[in-house]
């Protein structure tokens, strides 16, 4: 390969648009898909008492917050949440409905390594899972090797949001 | 019982028959004095709306006071977003590992018995804009560094990284390459096994940093590519007293005044598109791996190829790294050739807590010629992650070499990151 073909591989490389690192979503973006253009007012969860407690257990850590908003709808409600990979906070969307976690998406990733978490193949797996009683995810996550804690870091905010649902009222049974 | 329930209706009859009596007793009040009354009550009930709004005024003030006071709490503990201030961009962190060694020699290899402060390695870097950053990694090794010492004092990484666009970056310093498993992840809480791999360590050599500059990033969903020019091995040659037999770990520069005279170039192509599933491949180019230092030695390549699965509570780890070396000198000793793989099944109980693993090693650092010089270690132990960040490790190891010299026994270890 000479000079010249090798800088125009390089250019194709640099071209190309597929995100890595970065906005993927907004999150105005992803409520308007998850209640079809039309989310309802945010909520608040205060987080305090068992709450903040079990927030902290499942995360590790406090949360760096005293409250988190969410919204909710028909016995579903979507939450973005926050939590650091390796250096940076990943921003995450999630929804949860009565049969379990519906939906997970990364909104934005802002570390070097570890992009490969935004990928379908890899928030699919969360489709469908719930609790144990322990507040562990019900069924195991298949990793990607050197995103070990991008992995963690999904895993964990999957668990809160289930967690979180159980705490509002979408979570009950519509009234007869 | 009877009484009891009589005596309210005698009260409230009484009460009715006082009442009346009162009333019939005053004069009805003029229409004057009615309208003066209702002036007055209306005027009351003004005041009381008044008051009311003013209450009304000040819950919103104090509930907008309440919200200024929450987002001011949530912005400064959510300050770790990436665009506050210096120190919020400057990040720390780090590993370490503290080892014991129980290992029996045998055909003349020395007993290793042994408690070292293997590594402790501490991570510190800063973002100057969000799209330009510094990474580094100092590393203590074996606890005392210093002349006539056992420990010595390494920096592995110290890169700026600049991101070309959402899918590309340029990276130009000090950096781990990119070949192998264990060359860039080697956090203990990420690996099994006291020690980190034989064949890695002395065939790829891990852990193996160069400076140099390099572009990494992805090219399709699941596809990630790194190609990196970098400064390349000095493997002291035939004509020098430290000769050693050509092997690549010998002749990492470490960026301490590298000679430059002979770079190097490595890409990797990695495929994780399938969860819990890495293949990957890298090669590697050295125009002249003694730095033209040695007339029968000169260019060399490396080709390494390896995969990571990890499938709910199973994982398997698998290498193949081989080095062709070009010059008489290195096919006289046979290191025109130098090879090896391994492979690793795993499985882990408890919630990830627990994991067992098996590792069977060959390696062959002169396959060029039928000397013995093949050597094989099979390892097998458990990892135990009391927290996620913290691991206790245990194996046992043997070897089966074929020049005789062996060191069997077992390793225990503690690592953690953060």
């Amino acid at each position: 390969m000479n000079v010249r073909n090798l800088c125009f591989l390089l250019l194709m490389l640099l071209a190309s648009h597929a995100l890595a690192r970065g906005v993927y979503q907004t999150p105005e973006a992803f409520l308007d898909e998850v209640f079809d253009a039309t989310p309802p007012a945010p909520q608040v969860l205060w987080l305090k008492g068992d709450i903040k407690v079990t927030a902290e257990e499942i995360l590790g850590h406090r949360y760096p917050g005293l409250r988190i908003r969410y919204w909710g709808g028909d016995q579903r409600t979507a939450w973005i949440l926050e939590e650091i990979g390796k250096e940076k906070p990943i921003t995450v969307g999630l929804v949860v409905n009565p049969q379990g976690m519906e939906l997970v998406r990364v909104l934005e990733f802002r570390e070097s390594r570890g992009w490969e978490i935004r990928y379908p193949f890899f928030t699919a797996q969360f489709q469908g899972l719930g609790l144990t009683s322990t507040r562990e995810l019900d069924q195991p996550i298949d990793g990607i090797s050197g995103a070990t804690l991008s992995v963690r870091a999904l895993k964990k905010l999957a668990r809160l949001a289930l967690y979180l649902h159980q705490q509002t009222e979408f979570s009950r049974d519509p009234a007869p | 019982m009877k009484y009891r329930s009589i005596s309210p209706l005698l009260l409230i009859g009484l009460l009715l028959l006082t009442t009346r009596v009162s009333a019939e007793s005053q004069p009805a009040p003029s229409i004057e004095e009615l309208w003066r009354i209702i002036q007055a009550q209306q005027a009351e009930i003004e005041a009381l709306k008044q008051q009311q709004a003013q209450t009304e005024q000040k819950a919103t003030d104090a509930d907008e006071k309440a919200e200024a006071a929450v987002v001011a709490v949530e912005e400064s503990a959510s300050s770790s977003s990436g665009t506050g201030n210096w120190a919020d961009r400057t990040t720390i962190g780090g590993y370490g590992e503290v080892h014991y060694n129980n290992l029996d020699g045998s055909g003349g290899e020395d007993d290793k018995k042994e408690i070292d402060l293997h590594r402790f390695v501490l991570f510190l870097g800063h973002e100057f804009t969000d799209d330009i950053r510094f990474f580094s990694e100092i590393e203590y090794e074996h606890g005392v560094a210093g002349e006539d010492q056992v420990g010595e004092v390494e920096i592995e990484q110290a890169y700026v990284e600049f991101d070309l666009n959402d899918r590309h970056l340029a990276r130009t310093g000090v950096a781990l390459l990119p070949v192998g498993i264990i060359n860039e992840t080697h956090e203990p809480t990420t690996f099994y096994g006291v020690e980190r791999n034989p064949v890695e360590k002395d065939i790829i050599p891990a852990t193996w940093w160069a400076g140099g500059i390099g572009l990494h990033g992805q090219i399709a969903p699941g596809w990630g590519y790194d190609v990196v020019a970098h400064e390349g091995l000095k493997v002291p040659g035939m004509n020098d007293p430290d000769f050693n037999n050509y092997k690549p770990r010998g002749g990492r520069q470490k960026s301490g005044k590298a000679d430059a005279e002979d770079l190097a170039a490595t890409a990797r192509l990695k495929w994780t598109g399938l969860p819990g599933t890495e293949i990957a491949g890298s090669i590697q180019y050295q125009s002249d791996i003694t730095q033209s230092e040695d007339p029968t030695a000169g260019s060399a390549w490396l080709y390494e190829l390896h995969t990571v699965i990890e499938r709910g509570p199973f994982g398997l780890r698998a290498l193949y790294a081989r080095w062709d070396l070009d010059g008489s000198g290195p096919e006289s000793i046979g290191a025109d050739e130098q090879m090896g793989y391994y492979i690793e099944p795993s499985y882990r109980f408890f919630n990830d807590k627990l994991g067992i693993f098996a590792r069977y090693n060959q390696w062959d650092n002169a396959a060029g010629n039928s000397s013995d010089s093949e050597k094989q270690q099979w390892d097998i132990g458990l990892n135990w992650w009391p927290h996620e960040q913290v691991v206790l490790k245990a194996d046992y190891q043997f070897q089966d070499n074929d020049d005789g010299r062996e060191q069997d026994g077992f390793n225990l270890g503690v690592g953690y990151e953060f």
